[in-house]
């Protein structure tokens, strides 16, 4: 098999507040090959943010190796910017600019940091929104959308730049119940087509469905991994057992 | 939770660790060092220019000459004694009934309609103004309607008139935050039972308050300096002061002491509040929320 796409090789990320130090991530080993889709499921505070800000370079981690594409980016001297030119996170919370049309927000990378044409632009951002499903709501600004349409307005944006590697942070979280599945439905969609994710996620069922590998991340440890049948059907750590026990 | 450090953590950081920080220092040098460079840079420019100018010899005689500044330096010193006073009145005065005029304003009490529209049109006009006119008019206006109980003096007509001015600042500022407060914080604190009165005193306006504390304390230096304009109606305060003292021989170093100590005043207390505003935001209360870091 070939070198996965990211490799994640004893990453360790600590919080100093007040003068104690808190270990958030500590000696994580984590692999997500091309067309794989990997999620991360865990208890709040077990550190799934933390881990994908890293990989985003939204945060130094003080310790281990993230190499992405045969590239150490954990190393200060790597153009940050470039990098990130070629993920995309997708937050819990949509962050979409809400002084930009649905339509501007998904053309503002490619025509800022790609340097495409605004018609280009504009050309592919409009295929994109007709496939999650807004192409309707081009012209409108975020706050006239409902939440299922801003989280789905917030994955266009970040596909649009056609990323190597798609990160999403809970991004049912933020949103009823009703909401969930429109969203849940595209990124079903996205994997099925070979899109290459790392997914944290609390929606055991859509783990199950779209997983290539579970992995279960506790007090910044990954106790457990493989497939969904064996991490959720049969979790071997009385960890893994307790916290599936509990979202039950 | 992750475990805390001490005994527990026997983390030692890896070569690759070091050698990251080690860069990451270096960098920090290297910033530090351009940023001395460009200083210095910047600061020879400014000499070179100025001391080759052709009439540098005779402006340096008649803005900096070393004797006349201090002869006149009591003198001017005693007039910024004014300028403060007025600062420190003008400033109480104008936050209070600002805060006051900013709460009437925004309410929506019915009996409070009347007062509501007298707020609108005062602060419509005093914002509008110029202050010179407001200073020129009260300043001569006022003593003009010869009212017995009214002091004339030119150091109180010119407080009373930078009060009315930046009274009318300081409502906008107060409304802006007032108006900044989300309405949902209303509604938690009016369905624990709080009535308006209470959720407006003890609810909004103290984050309205917050939210608005760099543009109202940027306004204060900013009321500090313009303390200097009632020297036009002839109150002796140190602008008035070095006024004074350049007649005759138009020798000009007066006005760049009265220079420099407005700005002994206005520079530490500008860094004051760049210090406070610093702790509101990003580098303060913010900075704990993922985002609020130093990016790469
Ligand atoms: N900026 C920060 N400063 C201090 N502690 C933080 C910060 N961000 C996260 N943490 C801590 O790190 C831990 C992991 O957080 P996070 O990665 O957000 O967990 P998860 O996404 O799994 O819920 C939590 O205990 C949290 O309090
Ligand atoms: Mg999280």
């Amino acid at each position: 098999m070939s070198d996965p796409l990211l490799s994640l090789r004893d990453v360790r990320k600590t919080f100093r507040t007040h003068g104690t130090t808190q270990v958030v991530l500590d000696g994580i080993d984590l692999d997500v090959a091309e067309h794989q889709c990997v999620v991360l499921i865990g208890a709040s505070g077990s550190g799934k943010s933390t881990l994908l800000r890293a990989v985003d370079l939204l945060d130094d981690v003080d310790d281990g190796q993230i190499v992405l594409g045969g590239l150490d980016i954990a190393d200060p001297w790597v153009d940050a910017d470039e990098v990130r030119a070629r993920l995309a996170l997708v937050f819990q919370q949509y962050n979409l600019f809400p002084h930009l049309r649905v339509l501007d927000n998904l053309t503002l990378a490619p025509r800022h940091v790609h340097g495409r044409r605004r018609a280009d632009a504009e050309a592919d951002a409009l295929a994109m929104l007709e496939k999650v499903g807004l192409e309707h709501k081009a012209r409108a600004y975020p706050d006239q959308l409902s939440g299922g349409e801003q989280q789905r307005a917030a994955i266009a944006r970040a596909l649009v730049g056609n990323p190597d590697l798609l990160l999403l942070d809970e991004v049912t979280s933020a949103l009823d119940p009703a909401l969930v599945g429109e969203v849940l439905d595209l990124l079903t969609a996205l994997r099925d087509e070979g899109t290459t994710m790392l997914i944290a996620t609390h929606e055991m069922g859509f783990a199950r469905d779209v997983a290539h590998e579970v992995v279960f991340l506790h007090e910044g440890r990954i106790h457990e991994r493989g497939t969904p049948a064996e991490v959720l059907d049969h979790p071997q750590r009385p960890e893994t057992q307790e916290f599936l026990r509990r979202i039950r | 939770m992750g475990e805390m450090s001490g005994p527990v953590d026997d983390w030692t950081p890896s070569a690759r660790a070091r050698a990251r920080t080690e860069f990451r220092r270096a960098q920090h040098r290297r910033a530090l060092l351009v940023a001395l460079v460009a200083t210095l840079l910047v600061v020879a420019v400014v000499v070179l220019v100025v001391t080759t100018a052709p009439g540098w010899d005779r402006a340096r005689e008649a803005f900096f000459s070393p004797q006349r500044a201090v002869e006149v330096l009591p003198e001017v010193a005693a007039g910024l004694w004014l300028n403060f006073r007025v600062w420190v009145v003008a400033s109480v005065v104008g936050l209070v009934v600002g805060l006051l005029l900013a709460v009437v304003r925004t309410s929506r009490i019915p009996a409070l309609f009347p007062l509501r529209m007298l707020t609108v049109a005062y602060v419509d006009v005093f914002r509008g103004v110029p202050l010179l006119l407001v200073l020129l008019l009260v300043g001569f206006g006022l003593p003009a309607l010869r009212l017995s109980w009214l002091p004339v003096s030119a150091a109180f007509l010119g407080g009373l008139a930078i009060v009315l001015t930046y009274t009318a600042y300081f409502a906008e500022i107060f409304r802006a935050g007032i108006e900044s407060v989300h309405p949902s914080q209303v509604s938690a604190a009016r369905s624990l039972g709080l009535n308006r009165g209470q959720a407006t005193r003890l609810v909004v306006l103290p984050q309205a308050v917050r939210n608005v504390t760099a543009p109202a304390a940027s306004m204060l230096v900013s009321l500090q300096k313009d303390s200097g304009l009632i020297s036009i109606l002839g109150a002796v305060d140190a602008i008035r002061a070095a006024q004074i003292a350049t007649t005759g021989d138009y020798n000009f170093t007066p006005y760049v002491v009265a220079g420099v100590l407005f700005l002994l005043i206005s520079i530490p207390l500008t860094r004051l509040v760049d210090a406070w505003s610093a702790r509101q935001g990003w580098r303060g209360e913010l900075r704990r929320l993922p985002g609020a870091g130093v990016l790469r």
